[in-house]
């Protein structure tokens, strides 16, 4: 843990010299400098707007994780316990997975309006892709001879799943749900970034706008950092049901 | 052989899959007659890809003969688990989020027994295994050899009459092997239970059977079944007796011919 916690230190060290260095060689009117943007990050978090924009994102980013979550999880569990419909949806998925969801955006703005309805829908393409096929494969992948111990073990089919099949699947299921939440925030915020009128991704373009590249720069930041934060409690909780620590 | 009359009877079981794609139909076992007493220790062995776990299968109920009767105490099987048969697989069939000590009380659990049935069952068990100071870890933690021996505990503590083991020892060295297969004589004298066992290893087979059923080359047929004339009260010194080195060199003369078809035939059909 000691060495963990060491290597993180260097990393964060070695990202801020980079950062530093790069200020430095392009300028600081492209890249504002390590410092300065620290101390506007500090600023911002101390101001009332950069909360409600802050409020207006989360908001639109926990409704779509949660509908991305459920959603998912339910259709991957589905999917995964039968074999020909899995069979079936699995090239379908990876489609819907793999285009850039931007092409889309049109026509959910269409449908919901500039509106926290579109921010969510937007979050919403973007993360439950993925949970879904995770989840999917997840039960897919579960060892042959888990299920035959279930069968020489006479459990019935709910028993199974509920017991056996279920568990087996829940540390790759997790790592659906860690993938999927940060798309969705990425969803989220793209959609904001393209059309809307608070949150975030809209402070963001409107710092773009106006070329205040310590805004720009400090706001990134914020997000980064809280990105970071939750993959990493995430990949605690797998960590911890896997039971390898 | 405690009881007269067969335990398992197979006649002319036969199984044969059916073709899929380009793959074409596969004649995997059969046709297969033997009778096995119950309490008998009996052996399959055989050159790999004979069909021995298609038998375990047929066996265990997971799988339906294509041809042919197969019965467990009189009754039919036919693709459906019977109750009072145990399976220990050849791969690692422990629960990955389960400790030592919920894996084992898993099969207990889920028939309902009592709480102090089956704390009594598994420490037993547990203990027996030994795996006594392990009973909190999770088998990430074990080595394979101990995570077998909880997929053994798990299957022993629901005290089946017919016990059925693919490849156990598979993961162990020749050691712990050796202990294993005592551990294996003293179960199967103390529950009276029926035990099948298939091996790739003729030194286990000739150590553990009263009597060892010799395989061919795929589809899998009894060529020989060789008895050992053991006593019940036998354990792993057995190896050192001079008619060990009779009933393996035995074996190895059935068994060598065909080894030597399985492997040509492998080569020949790719």
């Amino acid at each position: 843990m000691k060495s963990r916690a060491a290597d993180i230190v260097v990393l964060v060290l070695g990202l801020l010299s980079a950062w530093q260095l790069l200020s430095f060689v392009v300028g600081a009117n492209i890249v504002s400098p390590p410092a300065t943007t620290i101390i506007r990050a500090i600023e911002l978090l101390q101001s009332q707007s950069f909360w409600e924009h802050a409020a207006s994102t989360g908001l639109a980013f926990g409704l779509a994780s949660v509908i991305a979550i459920a959603g998912g999880v339910v259709g991957g569990l589905w999917l995964g316990l039968r074999r020909f419909a899995g069979d079936v949806a699995d090239p379908i998925l990876g489609t819907f997975y793999s285009i850039p969801k931007i092409t889309l955006y049109p026509i959910i703005l269409l449908v919901f309006g500039l509106s926290l309805s579109a921010k969510v829908a937007f979050g919403v393409i973007h993360g439950i892709f993925p949970i879904a096929i995770f989840t999917m494969n997840a039960l897919r992948n579960v060892a042959p001879v888990h299920r035959k111990t279930a069968r020489m073990l006479r459990l019935s089919p709910v028993a199974t799943v509920a017991t056996v099949l279920l568990p087996a699947a829940l540390p790759e299921i997790l790592t659906g749900i860690r993938i999927g939440f940060a798309v969705t925030l990425l969803g989220t915020l793209i959609a904001e970034l393209f059309a809307s009128t608070s949150g975030i991704g809209f402070a963001l373009l409107r710092a773009t706008d106006v070329h205040d590249v310590v805004d720009i720069l400090a706001l990134t930041m914020l997000l980064f950092t809280f990105a970071a934060i939750v993959n990493a409690l995430l990949h605690f909780l797998e960590r911890r049901i896997q039971h390898r620590d | 052989m405690t009881e007269a009359g067969p335990h398992i009877s197979l006649r002319a079981v036969t199984k044969i899959f059916p073709a899929v794609g380009a793959q074409a139909e596969v004649h995997a076992l059969g046709p297969v007659d033997i009778d096995i007493v119950r309490g008998e220790f009996f052996s399959v062995v055989g050159p790999s890809g004979c069909g021995k776990s298609t038998l375990l299968d047929i066996l265990a109920g997971l799988s339906s003969a294509t041809q042919g009767k197969a019965a467990l105490g009189g009754l039919p099987l036919h693709g459906v688990v019977p109750e009072g048969v145990g399976v220990v697989f050849q791969q690692d069939a422990s629960f990955a989020w389960l400790s030592v000590w919920d894996n084992v009380a898993f099969g207990l659990r889920r028939r309902g027994a009592g709480k102090a049935e089956i704390q009594r069952h598994v420490d037993h068990a547990v203990k027996f295994m030994g795996l006594e100071g392990f009973a909190e870890a999770y088998p990430a933690q074990l080595s394979g050899g101990m995570r077998q021996r909880v997929c053994i505990a798990r299957t022993l503590v629901l005290e089946p009459e017919l016990l059925l083991l693919d490849e156990p020892f598979g993961s162990l060295d020749q050691q712990t092997r050796l202990l294993m297969g005592d551990e294996l004589l003293r179960i199967w004298r103390e529950t009276g239970a029926t035990v099948v066992l298939i091996t790739h290893s003729l030194d286990e087979a000739a150590m553990l059977s009263d009597r060892i059923g010799v395989m061919s080359a795929r589809p899998g047929r009894f060529i020989e079944v060789v008895e050992t004339g053991w006593p019940r009260d036998r354990d792993s010194r057995i190896v050192s007796d001079e008619r060990f080195g009779t009933v393996t060199g035995r074996l190895w003369s059935y068994l060598r011919e065909e080894s030597i078809r399985a492997l040509g035939y492998s080569q020949t059909s790719r």
